[in-house]
């Protein structure tokens, strides 16, 4: 008896039969699922940048109309005006992010592994005051660092607000209207930006590496350093990417908390060049400067891990 | 070589284990603490918002603790403009998110589903608008809407909000369906549901909380956005502009009032589905 | 119709191709009505595969599916009389146990939904579970609504995908025995797909062996088990001694053969390799180990093979011998605990024999350990 089952039997035809061909239709599904959203984020996300672009080399004015001419001093002009504003965005969203970073890894982590139960509350309690305006909370810091309010007298009494207003982050006698102000209240507002993608990160850590750690002679510290961070750090990353990025642009928090223009940030300068001053050109030539080095930075951390964890 | 016993009398009790002081359960707990911390933080001004809503304030500018009242709760749309912002904000809001909503989780069907060419840049071109500051944004379609002479008010509004909504859908909806077993919809078809009934009937209601969620967290990003709709806004005022042009004039409690109902809103809404969720999964 | 199609379920020369990688690779098979087939193999045989391009769930590269008459190869799944019950049970979760049953009777429109799915969950001997959902069931109960949810469409075929792999030991040694029940009840063909030969051979009229998109050999667990004809069979069903050997001899109703010096008989029809070169082989169970020195004792025409004892594990019911042969090859035993012999301890000479009617010969083109589960300890043969 052979191995083989049963030949099939002549006369059946049944001979090896091409597979049928991958309907046509079925190809075109993902473009046609894919084309209003794109379309809509063509025509009012890059046909804006490409116009904002366009709209950084022209010359004129609101008056008398603009003109495209090329114009690149536009940006050197606005360059080496507005370079203090600048540095100041990116080093005040540098502070912000790092100091969220420090408060929000603690949350995440708790929220991930010391919760247990309250868990979905904790989260709960995370997102809800995202949910409620943004406005109205900033402007809630005005009463929480009031001049002679507890924090601020607190500070004083203890020595602390001496020492920052040393290395100048506020001034001798208040927080408000000070860099340690907008830098809170930045600190505050992205958050939960940071918060979030670090708690989804930490979430997928098995909890059985730390303890493998500790089985191998690792202290607390070390498990930290050597296994729960490095594994972390796509959430890290993440986070660091959603809250810079906005903060260096941001210009609420230095309207309302800070004062112009000893604090102002490069949003508060791009707001007030196309709303007030009216100088679109130098205002779009700022704008697109800002962009580039998102771009570049998000390029960055593609190239080292690929698009499909962006969205 | 000597045999395990089994010690089965012991006369002496047994030895206890010593308790850890406060200083060691500090140090033990010091992580939770900094994460409950964090917590009281985030939500410190929720509850400034709130409190101050009761206040009487004194002159034009409610920063400052006064005296108790309730004529702000009792008389809310007393301040002139408000409570029509208000009523543009949740217009603006509603029909934003449905449009996201539909566009949105179009997106994410084809990105999840699908196998195409151009996969890299449909997730570089939806992951953009998130990572862009609001200022760039707003100021780029304010310059495209004069550029074409479009005139700014509702519907500029809405498309810009529309816009930047899309990419919160689509990152939303995706990761529900990541969570969502193909197996089930070959299951359907294997009970003899063709692929229509099989989307109805199974994948629908199975992606339905994630688009929900989506919905939800459209409407807050929606309602609260400054920056992206003042550029955009002509001459109408959402509720956020108004509470922006408040600072500058005099925040009346009755603002506050807004904000302390949205905050109760946003918890029961969200506490609400997730005791939904939990009753659901007990049956 | 392929909606109505019912008889044998015959594959003809089915191939599926994913890109240079043949899963299946030209597979004929007839499977009669009514019976319970089993295809076993281990994983990345394409015993899987050949599964869902039955179901219609994986389109065939090349080849034809019959159910009867019907060609139902390209038919759609939900237009086949065909019933799948799979692997992780994939039950609906925002649907309760009675919508989950009554789900394929709904989609056909057929009238008399509540006796019907009432009478499938008594057979399953869950009644009173309609109400509940399926994350509030046990892997157990799940696995019995999955099959009921099949069952209840009365399909020509149905099919089920390692259905019992998630359950605990004594679980599915139940399972095993409620679905051989409900198969002689109902009398549908079922086709089994599983890696667990045990499972196989205890549910299973007809056990194919799959192995790399291929079917090695196909027959009644008995056949199967006591005449493989492959070096990867005898592997991969229970465990089987291996020693290379070659024909020195052929005879009218025997082969001889010699492994390294020794002469075994190998009965002709037990004789599978197509050369002079070849592994003969016995199954451990077979073998009686007896003390060197009373060699006397063992009955004349025995094949018989000297060793030493080096391991010797006491099971309760039977003791597992590992004895080392003059060539370094490993032999295993498997006696039943009748009588012990208290000197058939590690280092002890034995004489490991058998009766010739139990020796197999197979070919010698695959390797000696040609689907050797990675788990088994005894009866691997070592150059």
């Amino acid at each position: 008896m052979s191995a083989l089952a049963h030949v099939p039997p002549p006369g059946t035809g049944a001979g090896p039969r091409p597979a049928p061909a991958a309907r046509a239709r079925g190809r075109w599904v993902p473009y046609l699922l894919l084309a209003p959203g794109l379309v809509w984020l063509a025509l009012f996300f890059i046909l804006p940048t490409i116009t904002l672009f366009s709209t950084s080399l022209q010359t004129g004015s609101l008056a008398a109309g603009y003109e495209q001419t090329f114009e690149f001093s536009n940006y050197t002009s606005a360059w080496s005006e507005y370079w203090p504003q600048l540095v100041r965005s990116f080093g005040y969203a540098g502070i912000a992010t790092v100091a969220a970073l420090a408060i929000a890894y603690p949350l995440a982590y708790t929220i991930a592994f010391k919760a247990g139960k309250y868990r979905n509350v904790m989260l709960v309690l995370v997102i809800a005051p995202f949910y409620t305006s943004f406005l109205l909370r900033t402007l809630a810091w005005k009463t929480i660092l009031a001049d002679n309010g507890i924090i601020v007298e607190t500070m004083e009494r203890l020595g602390i607000l001496q020492v920052l207003s040393y290395v100048g982050l506020t001034a001798d006698d208040r927080v408000l209207a000070t860099p340690l102000a907008v830098i809170t209240g930045l600190t505050y507002n992205f958050l939960p930006f940071m918060t979030l993608p670090l708690y989804a990160s930490l979430e997928r850590l098995d909890p059985r590496l730390v303890e493998a750690a500790g089985d191998l002679y690792a202290s607390p510290i070390t498990a930290f350093r050597k296994v729960t961070f490095p594994l972390s750090l796509p959430g890290v990353v993440a986070g660091t990417l959603l809250t810079f990025i906005p903060a260096a642009g941001d210009y609420i928090n230095a309207q309302l908390l800070g004062s112009l223009p000893a604090t102002a940030m490069i949003g508060n300068v791009i707001d007030a060049l196309f709303l007030r001053v009216l100088d679109y050109p130098r205002a779009a030539a700022l704008s697109v400067t800002l962009m580039v080095v998102i771009v570049v930075m998000v390029a960055t951390y593609v190239r080292r891990a690929g698009t499909e964890e962006l969205v | 070589m000597a045999t395990p016993t089994v010690d089965t009398v012991t006369t002496a009790p047994a030895p206890r284990i010593p308790r850890r002081g406060p200083v060691r359960w500090l140090r033990d707990n010091i992580v939770a603490i900094a994460g409950i911390l964090a917590v009281v933080y985030l939500l410190l001004p929720n509850v400034v918002v709130t409190v101050l809503s009761f206040n009487d304030p004194v002159g034009r500018f409610n920063f400052s603790w006064n005296e108790f009242s309730l004529d702000a709760w009792a008389n809310p749309c007393a301040v002139a403009g408000m409570c029509a912002s208000l009523g543009l904000s949740l217009q603006i809001g509603l029909l934003s998110t449905v449009a996201a909503l539909v566009l949105g989780t179009l997106v994410a069907f084809a990105l999840s589903r699908h196998r195409f060419r151009g996969r890299g840049s449909t997730n570089l071109l939806v992951f953009f608008p998130m990572a862009t500051p609001e200022v760039v944004m707003g100021s780029s379609l304010l310059a495209l809407f004069v550029n074409f002479r479009f005139p700014l008010g509702f519907g500029t509004i809405l498309i810009a909000h529309i816009m930047f909504l899309v990419s919160y859908v689509v990152v939303t909806v995706k990761a529900r369906l990541a969570g969502l077993d193909p197996r089930l919809e070959q299951a359907a078809m294997d009970l003899y549901a063709n692929e229509r009934t099989t989307f109805w009937r199974i994948t629908f209601p199975l992606v339905l909380p994630g688009i929900a969620a989506a919905g939800l967290l459209a409407f807050a990003l929606s309602f609260d956005d400054f920056i992206i709709t003042n550029f955009n806004a002509g001459s109408e005022v959402t509720f956020p502009m108004f509470v922006w042009g408040a600072a500058q004039r005099g925040v009346p409690p009755q603002v506050n009032v807004i904000g302390a109902l949205m905050f109760l809103l946003a918890l029961l809404v969200v506490f609400g589905s997730e005791v939904a969720r939990r009753r659901r999964a007990r049956g | 119709m392929a909606d109505e199609a019912s008889g044998d379920l015959r594959l003809v020369r089915l191939t599926k191709r994913f890109g240079d990688m043949a899963a299946v690779d030209d597979l004929s098979l007839t499977i009669p009505q009514g019976s319970f087939f089993a295809l076993l193999g281990p994983s990345g045989c394409g015993k899987t595969t050949t599964l869902r391009m039955v179901a219609g769930l994986e389109q065939p590269t090349e080849g034809a599916i019959f159910l009867g008459e019907s060609d139902i190869t390209t038919a759609k799944p939900y237009r086949r009389p065909v019933n799948t019950v799979f692997q992780s049970y994939a039950l609906f979760p925002h649907l309760d146990i009675f919508e989950n049953v009554a789900f394929g009777l709904r989609r056909r429109g057929i009238k008399g939904v509540d006796e019907q799915v009432a009478a499938m969950l008594e057979l399953v001997e869950l009644t009173g579970y309609e109400k509940r959902k399926p994350n509030q069931l046990s892997g157990g109960q799940q696995q019995r609504v999955a099959v009921a949810r099949a069952l209840i469409n009365h399909p020509s075929l149905l099919l089920l995908d390692e259905p019992l792999g998630a359950l605990d030991l004594k679980l599915r040694r139940q399972m095993q025995l409620e679905l051989k029940r409900i198969q002689t009840e109902v009398g549908i063909t079922f086709v089994h797909v599983t890696h667990d030969q045990e499972e196989a051979m205890t549910m299973a009229d007809t056990v194919a062996v799959m192995n790399e998109g291929r079917i090695e050999q196909m027959g009644s667990p008995v056949e199967l088990y006591e005449n493989p004809m492959t070096t990867f069979v005898a592997n991969f069903l229970g465990q089987s001694n291996l020693v290379d050997a070659t024909v020195v001899e052929r005879g009218s109703e025997h082969v001889v053969a010699d492994a390294n010096g020794h002469r075994l008989a190998v009965p002709l029809e037990r004789m599978h390799a197509a050369g002079n070169e070849m592994h003969v082989g016995v199954r451990p169970e077979k073998v009686t180990l007896t003390y060197a020195a009373d060699e006397q004792t063992v009955p004349a025409g025995h094949n018989r093979l000297p060793a030493v004892i080096e391991d010797a594990s006491f099971l309760g019911v039977s003791t597992e011998y590992t004895v080392r042969l003059p060539w370094g090859a490993s032999f295993g035993v498997f006696a039943q605990n009748l009588h012990r012999d208290p000197r058939l301890v590690p280092a002890a000479d034995v004489l490991v024999h058998w009766a010739p009617e139990h020796t197999f010969a197979l070919d010698a083109s695959e390797p000696l350990d040609a689907g050797v589960v990675p788990d088994a300890q005894l009866g691997t043969a070592l150059r």
